[in-house]
């Protein structure tokens, strides 16, 4: 689903990034909110949780890294200048490869956001 | 320049100091965030200034910008000059500045909300706060089990104060500005707040969550006194009321109004409104609402809903005037 192959266009691997995000997102903010429904203070539930968010991240950091890199790839490595508008199915590809790319950072960048709590806060606040 | 034009600007020249000076008179008194009196208060305070002047310079920066790129530019970027600007300038500072902003705010998180393990070992003052619509029940763990209380908190300067906050009615929000930072009494659940005052003095909370048509006039005052005035503060809290027979009291009983209000060492146990034995003591009425003279004990008396619509009390205002003023006056004796 990750990447833009062969010869058909299709707008799937464009979601993906953001999809990851999602999916983390909603893992996170689920995984913490029953720890923190269930730790009793003597357990170690909620460092598992901040572990397991911690593991997350990287997990959903790498699959981003990997449809970064293929939509880097369909896109040329950089060596066409946007904004790929042709009517031609290079461009289109490129156009693929470029707003994927785009949305791949937007996408690290809130996954990493989304953790930060994780990394900082040392207890639930119950 | 119109004779009009200069006497407006001559006007306006000579009011600005006195506004600004009016505006920054408003940034300190009991009920400012800006005049931070304890610690969590002052951590609150210190997000404010450094996201606000964060903000301001960057909103100088854009507008600067804006203005080099209306007025003076003359020649056009080229094309990669642009993408680069739109990169950096568009997304890659921003960025750093969100993830500063946000890394800073969650590393004061601890230190606002210090609630860990830790934290809740160390002594302390507890106790338990219910918002109810419109006032404050106040229940202080003292030496021989818990003491009420209404609408004031008596907290020691230095030390911590562990409050747990809830509701029986509507979601309110306990809010001390000078003293710490705001949290939601959600009916259901129980929250909790730590505070330090650092300076004797006294302060005003409010409830910051819209909770009904009385909710502007549901406050209540915290007086930050040293320790061992706060011993004894609160050793008289502990102790029955000071008046326990006599006209007032048996007015008190027979018409009815012990049958929400208790005052102890009395028969008066009632536990719908706010507990009565001090009242005397406290500075203000009414959760904060008037100063507790005879004339507004006397005022509240007859018509409590027009001092504040929406509560629970029925009005008075049909025992002869004799009697109001003895009740009033009762309630006065009970220091």
């Amino acid at each position: 689903m990750f990447i833009h192959g062969g010869r058909n266009e299709t707008l799937w691997p464009l979601i993906g990034p953001p999809a990851v995000w999602a999916i983390h997102f909603t893992a996170s903010y689920v995984w913490a909110a029953i720890a923190c429904a269930k730790t009793t203070h003597e357990d170690a539930i909620y460092l598992t949780a901040r572990i397991g968010i911690g593991v997350m991240t990287v997990l959903a950091l790498a699959a981003i890294a990997y449809a970064s890199y293929h939509a880097w790839r369909v896109w040329g490595f950089g060596r066409y200048e946007p904004p790929h508008a042709d009517d031609t199915e290079e461009d289109r590809r490129r156009f693929l490869g470029y707003a994927t790319l785009l949305l791949a950072a937007l996408s690290a960048v809130s996954v990493i956001f989304v953790a930060l709590p994780a990394a900082f806060i040392p207890e639930c606040t119950w | 320049m119109t004779p009009l034009l200069s006497a407006t600007q001559t006007a306006a020249r000579r009011t600005l100091p006195l506004a600004l000076c009016l505006a920054a008179a408003g940034c300190s008194g009991p009920q400012s965030a800006l005049d931070p009196a304890g610690r969590e208060a002052e951590t609150v305070a210190h997000l404010f200034f450094v996201m606000t002047i964060g903000g301001a310079v960057i909103w100088l920066a854009v507008i600067a910008l804006a203005v080099y790129a209306g007025g003076f530019k003359q020649r056009t970027l080229s094309e990669e000059t642009g993408q680069r600007l739109i990169l950096w300038g568009g997304a890659v500072v921003p960025t750093l500045i969100l993830a500063a902003l946000l890394a800073y705010a969650l590393w004061l998180m601890p230190d606002l909300r210090p609630w860990t393990r830790e934290a809740m070992a160390e002594g302390g003052v507890k106790g338990h706060v219910t918002a109810e619509q419109y006032w404050w029940r106040v229940r202080m763990e003292g030496p021989g089990g818990p003491v009420e209380s209404a609408n004031e908190l008596i907290v020691p300067v230095g030390q911590r104060v562990d409050l747990t906050l809830t509701s029986p009615d509507v979601i309110h929000s306990f809010w001390i500005p000078a003293l710490a930072g705001k949290i939601d009494m959600i009916p259901g659940r129980t929250n909790r707040i730590t505070l330090r005052a650092d300076r004797p003095g006294v302060y005003r909370g409010v409830c910051a969550e819209f909770c009904g048509e009385s909710h502007a006039l549901m406050a209540f005052t915290v007086r930050a006194v040293p320790p061992q005035e706060h011993a004894a503060l609160a050793a008289a809290e502990a102790r029955p009321a000071a008046v326990t027979s006599g006209e007032g009291l048996r007015l008190f009983l027979e018409k009815g109004c012990a049958a929400c209000h208790a005052i102890r060492g009395t028969e008066a146990r009632g536990g719908v409104g706010p507990d009565l034995t001090h009242v005397g003591s406290r500075p203000t009425i009414a959760a904060a609402t008037l100063p507790n003279d005879q004339a507004s004990r006397e005022r509240f008396l007859r018509n409590p809903d027009a001092v504040k619509p929406g509560v629970r009390m029925p009005g008075y205002d049909m025992l002869p005037p004799a009697e109001i003023e003895t009740l009033a006056r009762f309630l006065g004796d009970l220091k």
